[in-house]
């Protein structure tokens, strides 16, 4: 044969045998592998002589655990159970912070005065940075130190595989990768981490679409904008327990609105600018094994906990000088600040929220953490109360500004949904070495956010509920 | 194919194997003691780099047994070789042609069944096979008793136990392969059975395939099967390596160079 007939004939060949695949239901490929694994299951059958229990015990409990039935539901079982003990752990010692920290600040105040501190000086120092920086503490170590080490358990107990076999289905159907899911659970801890982690997928399409919906995880972050919002208005009028399971449950929830979320940009994506097939992908599912305690309290208090704490004071601390400077900076009557939150008024009523929320948001994008601390400095220098010291005080506070139902499930909506912080769009830079990506991982979740709470809003106004 | 037709395909991988060593290719799923059997069988006489063009690790070493000389290739470690990703790939077109003389495939005796995957697809492709099962040790310890006469009997290809931490069974290996390349060894590798489906296709598009007139090089029926399974790769590699190999100014270019 010559050169171009052989080129021909296998180009034939492969016409020849699409027919042929086409012609049947099943996918042969599939039909094939598992062929494959059913010999090799026969033949080691036939030779194991004797199996011990241990690896059975793993495979029977294996057998439920990732199971069509059990699987999603102790999935979602296991997530509830550990923002659970999370939110009713991290109540107490929430205030307990906050009340220390904020009588502290008395005493600092004091000695501000006493020494004879220039007003501005006194201001922000005592009212920018150590304002913020107490209330991120407070608001975020507590939740962190919690459920960090619950995580970490997860991990060290050999669960997370798992949830990435349950899951394995649903990205398929979304054509992407089954890896993704572990990206995701990569994001809880921090969204940059999840971008970086995507490079476990192999396929450029399927990392490139992982990459552009990790940040709908909510990373640790945002939990605590979550935790406090849901805490402070999910359930005012139970008390205890009672309360603590209510707002587990409204967590779950806000979570598995970004995991459908995810689904569903992925799915979009993958029918669209990011066309292709899923590839498949193998997936070793260890033994369970007792977790080291020690190991998960040092890799979860110090790696994780620490970590990000001192990252979020860093950022918190001149975000909160500079806060208070524009706070405090006249144009005219009025501040900087409410330049810009009544410039930026109107947009943000049309999604639910008002202005300070947005520019809140908008002056956190180094990042999330926060968000938080930003909102409510700017809330406590336009109105009259000063001194915040517990959950029930912040919640008049925002009740103060007009906050209801609505205000509350559109910022956590948009919590959830928001452009990724400085740090995670700077990783995707470095991870795609595209602009075109970076800006289209700034857009997406933009635009998702945006449209959600427009959607939410007006309708909720159209029926008169809100 | 002749000697320095293997040459020129082997070059491409990266492999300068002097014309009286066998080339020997070692398989296997991560995390299986594949390392510990390549470094205890080639010592020091190892050369580390990377696959052509990939950024896969590659490693080579060379020993001797019984004045025969061997230069082993430690394939990257996968739990198949359906090519889903750049490792597998390159274990699959290392099996497919580069040719080795013989492939080692090396299990994991505490999870057989999922180790036997690979094997059964490595012997799909090529018949020279031996299979070695490590982990003998952790399986004692995990009380899981093989029967590895058995085993031989059922793959059809030699099956050799060892526990390379600590450096038993490796002689034994060694022997085989020495056996295998002097041809000592007959390989009758089973022959998978698929389900009634599969085996219609084959039959329907196999016809056409030993029209080809490869089944010297590459089994008509493994190749059935990734046509099956809509590897449309492996046919353009394929018609790549079939140009490389028709065309005798290449052939002759290649030759000239070594």
């Amino acid at each position: 044969m010559s050169i171009t007939t052989e080129k021909d004939f296998l180009q034939e060949l492969n016409k020849e045998a699409e027919t042929i695949r086409l012609s049947y239901v099943t996918k042969l490929g599939d039909r094939i592998i598992a062929d494959i694994y059913k010999n090799a299951e026969q033949i080691s059958k036939n030779v194991i002589l004797n199996d011990t229990n241990k690896k059975n015990w793993t495979l029977k409990l294996d057998n439920y655990l990732t199971s069509k039935i059990f699987g999603y539901p102790f999935m979602l079982l296991v997530l509830g159970i550990i923002l659970w003990i999370t939110i009713s752990g991290a109540n107490l010692p929430s205030d307990m912070l906050a009340t220390a920290l904020f009588s502290l600040q008395e005493i600092l105040s004091r000695g501000f005065l006493d020494l004879g501190a220039p007003a501005w000086l006194h201001g922000i120092l005592v009212f920018g940075v150590f304002h913020s920086v107490a209330w991120v503490v407070s608001v975020m170590l507590p939740p962190m130190a919690i459920f960090f080490p619950l995580f970490t358990l997860l991990e060290d107990l050999g669960y997370l595989p798992r949830v990435a076999f349950n899951l394995d289905n649903l990205f398929k159907k979304a054509k992407t990768c089954g890896k993704q899911s572990l990206t995701m659970c990569m994001g809880f801890g921090c969204n940059a981490a999840g971008v970086v982690a995507c490079r476990i997928i192999d396929s450029p399409r399927e990392r490139l679409i992982a990459v552009l919906t990790n940040n709908f995880v909510p990373c640790n972050g945002r939990f605590p904008i979550l935790i406090a919002i849901g805490t402070i208005f999910g359930v005012g009028a139970l008390t205890g327990q009672l309360q603590a399971l209510a707002v587990a449950g409204i967590i779950t929830g806000v979570i598995l609105i970004g995991v459908f979320v995810t689904f569903a940009v992925s799915w979009i994506l993958s029918r669209s600018i990011l066309k292709g097939e899923a590839s498949s992908m193998v997936l070793e599912l260890p033994p369970y094994r007792r977790p080291k305690i020690a190991s998960v309290v040092y890799r979860s208090i110090i790696d994780r906990t620490i970590f990000v704490l001192k990252r979020a004071v860093s950022v918190a601390a001149p975000a909160g000088a500079i806060i208070w400077i524009v706070a405090n900076t006249y144009i005219g009557e009025i501040s900087i600040l409410n330049h810009l939150a009544g410039w930026l008024n109107p947009f943000a009523q049309a999604i639910g929220m008002d202005g300070y929320i947005l520019l809140a948001f908008i002056l956190g994008l180094p990042a999330n953490e926060i968000v938080f601390p930003i909102l409510i400095m700017s809330y406590i220098s336009s109105g009259t109360m000063i001194e915040l010291e517990s959950l029930a005080e912040l919640r008049l506070l925002f009740i103060d500004h007009g906050w209801t139902w609505l205000t509350a499930v559109n910022v956590m909506l948009f919590t959830l949904l928001h452009w990724p912080c400085g740090t995670t769009l700077l990783t995707t830079h470095k991870e795609t070495g595209s602009k075109k990506w970076t800006l289209a991982a700034f857009i997406i979740p933009t635009t998702v956010a945006f449209t959600v709470c427009f959607i939410l809003t007006q309708t909720v106004r159209l029926l008169g509920l809100g | 194919m002749n000697k320095g037709h293997k040459m020129i395909l082997r070059e491409h991988f990266g492999i300068k194997a002097k014309s009286d060593q066998y080339v020997i290719a070692l398989a296997g799923n991560p995390n299986v003691g594949k390392s510990t059997v390549f470094n205890a069988l080639t010592g020091l006489r190892q050369h580390t780099g990377n696959w052509p063009g990939k950024t896969v690790d590659n490693a080579q070493g060379s020993f001797s047994f019984k004045d025969t000389d061997f230069l082993m290739i430690d394939l990257p470690g996968t739990y198949s070789i359906l090519t889903n990703t750049v490792e597998e790939e390159i274990a699959r077109d290392f099996i497919c042609f580069a040719v080795p003389d013989v492939t080692v495939v090396v299990l994991d005796a505490t999870s057989l069944e999922r180790n036997l995957n690979i094997a059964l697809q490595v012997m799909e492709i090529t018949s020279k096979v031996i299979v070695c099962v490590n982990l003998l040790d952790e399986a004692k310890k995990n009380k899981i008793t093989l029967n590895l006469p058995g085993l031989e009997k059922e793959l059809g290809v030699p099956v050799v136990g060892t526990s390379a931490r600590q450096g038993i069974g490796l002689d034994k290996l060694k022997e085989m392969l020495y056996l295998a390349v002097k041809e000592q060894v007959i390989f009758r590798p089973r022959q998978l059975h698929y389900s009634p489906e599969v085996e219609e296709a084959i039959a329907q598009i196999l016809p056409k395939i030993e029209q080809l007139g490869l089944s010297d090089y590459l089994h008509p029926r493994w190749l059935a099967l990734r046509l099956l399974d809509n590897d449309e790769m492996l046919l353009r590699k394929v018609s790549a390596y079939l140009t490389a190999n028709s065309d005798d100014d290449i052939y002759r270019e290649v030759s000239m160079a070594l």
